[in-house]
């Protein structure tokens, strides 16, 4: 069963929609993508791809943060991890 | 013949509800507000904290278009003015604001009606009177030009936008589509959106608008709360998942839907354009519903994730879970369940029933917030008072 859910063709983050444990395969639209690489709490973003850092974090086709660090495939996305970029002019 | 109704107005606007608004011009009089309502549950009691002890014209314009706005609602049929006598927002003031509604307007005043018990006996008569007068009023087919919807979000989750959001969005497309207008507003939760928004106005003035409403709240934002301005999102968003300021926007801006973004319009003011309508207000539920509704929004759809009961005088509001979860926790107070697309509902499917849904309350079915009496009426200000 699906256990995230992809807004935008173009996002590089899904949403956790249970939690999901580290091992566990990353499911949408029945296709098992990668496994969790880390516990992703439920309704939380998990990375599709490799996010280097300074990289920008899309969802709904839109920038919506800046990655602090590498964040690899499979790993939980959040603030621990982000910056909201449009504060640092 | 139109599949939806509702009830002509000596000014020529459609209610979809014939309520009459007990309101106070000032939060002194509350009080008898309050014992009205218990005498007469039928009418639609509105107590606030507004009314005096705030100047400055930003302030006063906001006073005097928020409850001219309320009285002018036109889901309201008819008004009985409590005011004191001595207040700023006094009913000789608002006098020139309402008196070309043509609906019926019985005025007291606290200080010159004999006090507040024999105001309240006043009152109750007067709202038992418009009560019985309105009753006779019957409804009429309507055009979908006719009515304006305001989205809403609060208590929102990572889902929010994803779900509830979603399909919020496919319904403003659907109702610009059929030619009425859809107004959306929470200037702050437009934040790091600026650019999306922009794209889809419908001339350079417009896109302009746009951009100065998103930088004064960002800058507000930013004077305000300093380093800490990434978190203006509340605990309970961030524990629902959203990282950033500009996540929670995307979320929220994407009720609105995707048509061309026709006006932007001050917090209560009523639009002069259909479509897709911008309005220039707070995120705070309570502020957001009040300026929506003083624009003449006649219904509102309202999604949540963490859930929460509000509903508003006079307005409609159709709540929408974000989750399967909080809608059974508060299966009472929530209209709709947008949880089902995480189990691969079709959204096409649900916004088809939501519309359906929408068509039934605008005939006259009640929202569960209007059966519950969840109604809260409170708007903001500029400055404290003094």
């Amino acid at each position: 069963m699906d256990n995230i859910l992809i807004v935008h063709s173009g996002d590089n983050v899904g949403v956790a929609l249970t939690a999901i444990a580290e091992g566990e395969a990353v499911i949408t639209k029945g296709n098992d993508l990668f496994a969790a690489r880390e516990a992703i709490p439920a309704s939380h973003k998990v990375a599709l791809t490799d996010i280097a850092a300074n990289e920008e974090v899309i969802k709904y086709g839109e920038t919506i943060a800046v990655s602090t660090q590498l964040i690899k495939r499979g790993q939980w996305v959040h603030t621990h991890n982000l910056s909201s970029g449009i504060w640092k002019k | 013949m139109s599949e939806i109704s509702g009830f002509i107005r000596p000014d020529g606007k459609i209610g979809i509800r014939n309520h009459v608004l007990v309101l106070p011009t000032v939060s002194c009089v509350n009080g008898v507000v309050n014992r009205i309502a218990r005498e007469v549950p039928d009418a639609v009691c509105a107590p606030h904290p507004h009314g005096c002890g705030r100047g400055g014209p930003r302030d006063l314009d906001i006073l005097f278009r928020m409850l001219p706005g309320l009285i002018r609602h036109p889901n309201v049929g008819g008004v009985v003015l409590i005011g004191l006598g001595c207040e700023v927002s006094s009913i000789a003031n608002l006098h020139p604001l309402i008196q070309d509604t043509g609906k019926k307007i019985e005025v007291l005043n606290v200080q010159t009606d004999g006090g507040s018990l024999e105001t309240a006996r006043k009152g109750v008569l007067a709202a038992r009177r418009l009560l019985s007068e309105l009753q006779n009023q019957s409804r009429v087919p309507i055009a979908w030009e006719k009515i304006m919807v305001a989205m809403e979000c609060g208590g929102s989750d990572a889902l929010s936008g994803v779900t509830a959001n979603a399909v919020l969005g496919a319904v403003s497309d659907w109702l610009v589509e059929k030619g009425a207008t859809v107004i959306f507003g929470e200037n702050t939760e437009m934040i790091g959106t600026a650019h999306v928004l922009q794209r889809r106005a419908k001339n350079e003035q417009v896109a302009g608008q746009i951009e100065q409403m998103i930088n004064r709240a960002e800058k507000l934002t930013h004077e305000i709360m300093g380093e800490l301005a990434s978190l203006v999102i509340s605990p309970g968003n961030m524990d629902g998942g959203i990282s950033t300021i500009a996540e929670k926007s995307m979320g929220c801006i994407v009720k609105g839907g995707t048509a061309t973004i026709n006006q932007v319009v001050h917090y209560g003011q009523a639009p002069t354009e259909r479509g897709l309508i911008l309005q220039d207000g707070p995120g705070y539920d309570g502020d957001s519903m009040a300026g929506l509704a003083a624009s003449g929004s006649h219904v509102m759809f309202f999604s949540t994730g963490r859930g929460t009961p509000v509903g508003f005088p006079a307005m409609p509001v159709i709540k929408v879970a974000s989750n399967t979860g909080v809608y059974q926790a508060m299966r009472d107070d929530i209209d709709v369940n947008a949880g089902v697309l995480t189990k691969g509902y079709p959204l096409q499917d649900l916004r088809d029933e939501m519309i359906q849904q929408m068509i039934r309350v605008i005939n006259g079915e009640k929202t569960k917030a209007e059966i519950n009496g969840m109604d809260v009426f409170t708007f903001m200000t500029i400055h404290p008072p003094f």
